[in-house]
């Protein structure tokens, strides 16, 4: 029975493609034969940071317009066996996303014996976003620890939990909150909200909490997914999130500021 | 089990539907005047005042406070067609005379007794509908609305004729609103009002105010004036003298 995740956020730039392409391959890596669907019609870029940006040939769009089968519009990872790519179409507006043929498309992955779909929202709460959603089983909410993010969250909870095809049914879209772009060392100037007070406000599950971290840039350049790069603290802490995702019970970490050594602080008060 | 056992138990237990009493909330339109005209332009001033709450509202006509006269000459027809421009959807008519009962059943309007205390003025009308006790019930206990999963932001509730009790958490940029009673178990953090309908005795609890916005019966207080008052607090809000009030729920330790 393959699950439905939507990575969702309202606001943009907060880190929803990084963290569908980390989370993806985080399962595929764990042997979960796993699809990625990227619902930001017209503005694609899962593609870029998965790096198959040149492999593209058919699209979602395509597929749901019958001009591909799912087959030949899915694009196999290079770098985890289990990882397919359905990407969107660069050319059509979101308005080309129908129910029918979202489901459709879900309803083939799952006879291709998908375990997990990941869906990619595009921001804000209009139609693509509201695609991205309907169906989902479950919902991972990327939110930074900062005021408007953590509002457009709580929006976004509330249209999971009365618009989607499950809240329609009288269920429940299961909730996972991910706070990316941490600073612990901000937050214990006060200049971040803290971990806490994001929990706090949006009442949700804490997934996982992703730090700021020079490696996510870097990875999104080079087309490799930030999980793969496991000596850096935003890799481990997405594969935390994954095995947490998965029902594992792992600690959190990161969320204190590191220790720094005698030599560092030196160094950084005479620079 | 016999043929007509069978028919019998499967009338007991539809399997297509099944019927229940309901109590709902009407809005009461009890007319002190026949004069269509003067009805329709004060009418008409209310409904754009707030037309969120007027939007297709089910509507029962009181004519018990006419005088015979009046009852006699009542365009009931020509009251519905006003109603339903204005987004109004007249349901029933309540204390009707003989004419006004037959206007009414060919207008397709329901029945409904005239109200306790009256009834003894005039009697031998048609006996109440099933319906109408059902609604005389309502004023008795009014229904309350229990709400147990977070309201987010953008979310709007609202209780109609009643309380209504969140078992969580009120977002900012969510709105509560109730026509008594709001009881929160949770932190307040966006707007709440209560009486809505002009309940000056209605109450605002809540485990911890961290409000945009408070009212009861219109009077409101504001997001500047609420963080100086009891701010992250277990309080209740009241009117007293007309003012918005906020104390303190007591502690027990």
């Amino acid at each position: 029975m393959a699950k439905i995740i939507v990575v969702t956020s309202g606001k943009g730039g907060v880190g929803k493609t990084t963290t569908s392409s980390a989370i993806s391959t985080g399962l595929a890596l764990r042997g979960h034969k796993t699809a990625v669907i990227d619902f930001d019609i017209g503005l694609r870029n899962l593609d870029l940071i998965m790096n198959c940006e040149r492999r593209v040939v058919y699209d979602f769009v395509n597929v749901i317009n019958g001009e591909a089968t799912l087959k030949q519009a899915l694009i196999k990872d290079k770098r985890c066996e289990n990882l397919f790519i359905l990407p969107a179409s660069q050319t059509r507006d979101k308005d080309a996303l129908t129910k029918e043929g979202v489901e459709q498309v879900l309803n083939e992955l799952k006879e291709l014996g998908f375990e997990y779909v990941i869906c990619d929202s595009p921001a804000g709460i209009e139609h693509g976003a509201f695609m991205a959603l309907y169906f989902a089983d479950e919902a991972v909410v990327v939110a930074n620890p900062e005021v408007s993010s953590v509002r457009d969250s709580d929006r976004i909870l509330g249209i999971l939990q009365s618009k989607s095809r499950k809240a329609e049914l009288g269920e429940n879209v299961t909730e996972h909150l991910l706070i990316t772009r941490y600073d612990p060392e901000r937050v214990a100037r006060g200049e971040m909200l803290g971990v806490a007070d994001v929990e706090e406000i949006l009442a949700t599950k804490l997934l996982g909490v992703i730090p700021e971290c020079q490696s996510v840039l870097k990875a999104s350049n080079q087309g490799v997914p930030v999980i793969h790069d496991t000596e850096s603290r935003a890799g481990k802490a997405y594969a935390d999130a994954v095995a947490r995702l998965t029902g594992e019970q792992v600690e959190h970490r990161f969320l204190t500021p590191e220790h720094k050594s005698l030599f560092q602080r030196l160094f950084r008060r005479s620079a | 089990m016999s043929k007509s056992a069978q028919r019998a138990s499967a009338v007991d237990r539809p399997e297509s539907f099944q019927l229940k009493g309901g109590l709902f909330p009407m809005t009461l339109l009890e007319l002190k005047s026949a004069d269509l005209k003067a009805i329709k332009l004060e009418l008409m001033e209310k409904v754009t005042q707030s037309p969120a709450f007027f939007q297709r509202s089910p509507l029962v006509f009181g004519v018990e406070q006419l005088t015979d006269a009046e009852q006699e000459s009542l365009d009931l027809e020509g009251l519905c067609v006003i109603c339903r421009e204005l987004t109004l959807l007249p349901t029933a008519t309540r204390g009707a005379n003989a004419r006004l009962l037959n206007e009414s059943g060919r207008l397709g309007l329901a029945i409904l007794p005239r109200s306790k205390g009256k009834q003894s003025e005039l009697t031998a009308e048609a006996p109440p509908a099933p319906e109408a006790v059902a609604a005389a019930k309502t004023e008795a206990s009014p229904p309350t609305r229990i709400i147990t999963t977070p309201i987010r932001s953008g979310q709007q509730i609202y209780a109609r004729g009643g309380d209504l009790v969140v078992m969580a958490s009120v977002s900012a940029g969510a709105e509560v609103l109730a026509d008594g009673n709001i009881h929160i178990y949770g932190a307040l953090r966006g707007r709440a009002l209560a009486g809505v309908q002009g309940d000056e005795n209605a109450r605002i609890f809540c485990s911890s105010q961290e409000a945009e916005l408070v009212a009861v019966a219109g009077q409101f207080m504001v997001d500047e004036v609420l963080r100086t008052n009891h701010w992250k607090d277990a309080v209740q809000i009241y009117l007293a003298g007309g003012r918005i009030q906020i104390t303190p729920l007591p502690k027990h330790n």
